[in-house]
């Protein structure tokens, strides 16, 4: 792969808190256009990882960015009540202030709909009265207004919508192929990772595997990974 | 009666300010923080006082070094800073008691709005204005970083640097309330408003602006009550924007 398409390269790091250590050794790389999951039980590191590479916490080893990479962010959850007074409007407004780039953005993660409808159901509604899975659509949608190179999203535990219309998998796995986005999705479903990463890292305390999902996800690793007997390990389509 | 114009017109700008800035503490959830502050700012008042300069400048120097130690202490250790803000205020408070000379002391903890002098008013609302345009400038950036801090930090902003120019804001204008309501109850104009307007506000513009008009409201109308009933404006200014708090209940929305 040539250079121009290498987006990140993450060499040996380690990041500890104090005297505990969460994860050492990880290294891998992430070119444009790919969708890298990484998966590993609670409290391995995932979310760690990820303030890494976004530069919010000190870590050893390196992590080296693409020069001007635009990077977009999706975390777990925002810290907000029901009664926050925050509409879906004024959480855009913190980016721009343009209904069109706005509405464009809505277009891309599957709301649609005339001017008023999204006024009413949508930049008027307040942002902790959304559904889960409206929620994510939102946030993805705020995240890629500014046309970033690579998606970090940080999969809720809960709250995504399944079946019905598009999935938030399956719009994210458009908005890869369509914007050329590359993509790196901490998630808790193998399933997911199975059906639309290009590649997987697991991790618990060091990277237990790296690769190809089909490849790398086999019982030693997976059993590594979650400990004891791993429950699922293989996936047919 | 010129008198009274002067008082309701500094209580007008302090109380828009408090509820602005209130209604970012608010939904910080820092309710409890001007509260607590407003009791640091007694001993400060308190050496104002012995040593015959301006109260108002010993208060808000008192708090602008409460801001930077509990700033520092937030930023440099893993100590809980709640209990330590928690014993630094109590104390602050009983030191503070124990210096201010007593003919002022009820002064000082419950306010005066109605002793204040041309050059004072005109300093009050001057720095009011100062801190609602400066509040107005990172308005946004401080929702994002309450909302998100890895959020706000992904689009650059400089939360840290933030929080303490917030920090800053508010010791202001904790120091400049206590004029109006005094120490004890400073904490009610910061947070009543605020909390009354959240009662019923979908977005960040209504919220803000209501919070603000309720602040302004509570103030001249309880100043205007005291002035009619001499009863002391500080209490009275507490109870109007209650009465608006639980108005607000009715519209409040699910």
């Amino acid at each position: 792969m040539n250079n121009e398409q290498r987006l990140l390269t993450a060499e040996n790091v380690a990041i500890s808190f104090g005297d505990l250590e969460v994860f050492q050794g990880v290294s891998f790389e992430l070119n444009r256009g790919e969708a890298l999951a990484i998966v590993g039980p609670n409290g391995s590191g995932k979310t760690v990882l990820f303030r890494a590479m976004l530069g919010f916490i000190p870590f050893q080893g390196k992590i080296t960015w693409a020069s001007n990479v635009r990077i977009g962010y999706v975390p777990q959850k925002l810290m907000i009540d029901s009664q926050f007074p925050l509409s879906v409007r004024d959480f855009f407004n913190f980016k721009t202030d343009s209904t069109a780039v706005i509405t464009e953005a809505l277009n891309d993660v599957g709301i649609t709909g005339d001017h008023q409808h999204l006024e009413r159901h949508v930049l008027n509604k307040s942002i902790g009265s959304l559904s889960g899975g409206q929620f994510q659509r939102i946030m993805i949608a705020w995240a890629i207004i500014d046309h970033p190179d690579v998606l970090l999203f940080d999969e809720p535990t809960s709250g995504i919508d399944i079946g019905g219309e598009e999935t938030i998998y399956n719009l994210l796995h458009r908005l890869q192929t369509k914007n050329h986005l590359a993509i790196i999705l901490i998630s808790h479903d193998l399933n997911i990772v199975y059906k639309y990463a290009n590649k997987v890292i697991c991790l618990n305390k060091e990277m237990i595997c790296y690769g190809e999902p089909h490849s790398v996800l086999d019982p030693t690793s997976l059993s590594k990974l979650y400990g004891g007997e791993a429950k699922f390990y293989h996936h047919e389509h | 009666m010129s008198n009274l114009l002067s008082a309701i017109s500094v209580g007008a700008l302090v109380g828009l300010a408090s509820g602005y800035l209130g209604s970012l503490m608010v939904l910080r959830r820092m309710s409890l923080v001007g509260d607590a502050l407003s009791h640091v700012a007694l001993p400060g008042l308190a050496l104002g006082l012995m040593f015959s300069f301006n109260p108002f400048l010993g208060a808000f120097g008192a708090l602008i070094l409460a801001t930077v130690l509990i700033w520092v202490i937030e930023n440099q250790t893993k100590l809980p800073t709640e209990t330590l803000v928690g014993i630094f205020f109590t104390l602050s408070l009983a030191i503070g008691l124990l210096i201010t000379p007593e003919p002022e002391l009820l002064e000082a903890l419950f306010g005066d709005i109605s002793k204040t002098g041309a050059t004072e008013a005109i300093l009050a609302g001057a720095l009011s204005l100062v801190a609602i345009l400066a509040g107005h400038h990172i308005y946004h950036k401080l929702i994002l970083g309450t909302i998100s801090e890895d959020l706000a930090k992904s689009v650059r902003i400089p939360t840290k640097k933030m929080d303490f120019i917030f920090l800053v804001l508010v010791s202001l204008i904790v120091a400049l309330g206590i004029k109006v309501v005094g120490t004890l109850l400073m904490g009610a104009l910061v947070i009543i408003p605020a909390a009354a307007a959240k009662n019923f506000s979908k977005n960040l513009r209504a919220y803000a602006n209501f919070s603000a008009l309720f602040g302004l409201a509570s103030a001249v109308l309880g100043i205007i009550i005291a002035y009619f009933t001499s009863f002391p404006p500080g209490p009275m200014v507490v109870l109007a924007s209650a009465l608006i708090f639980f108005s607000t209940l009715f519209f409040k929305r699910n």
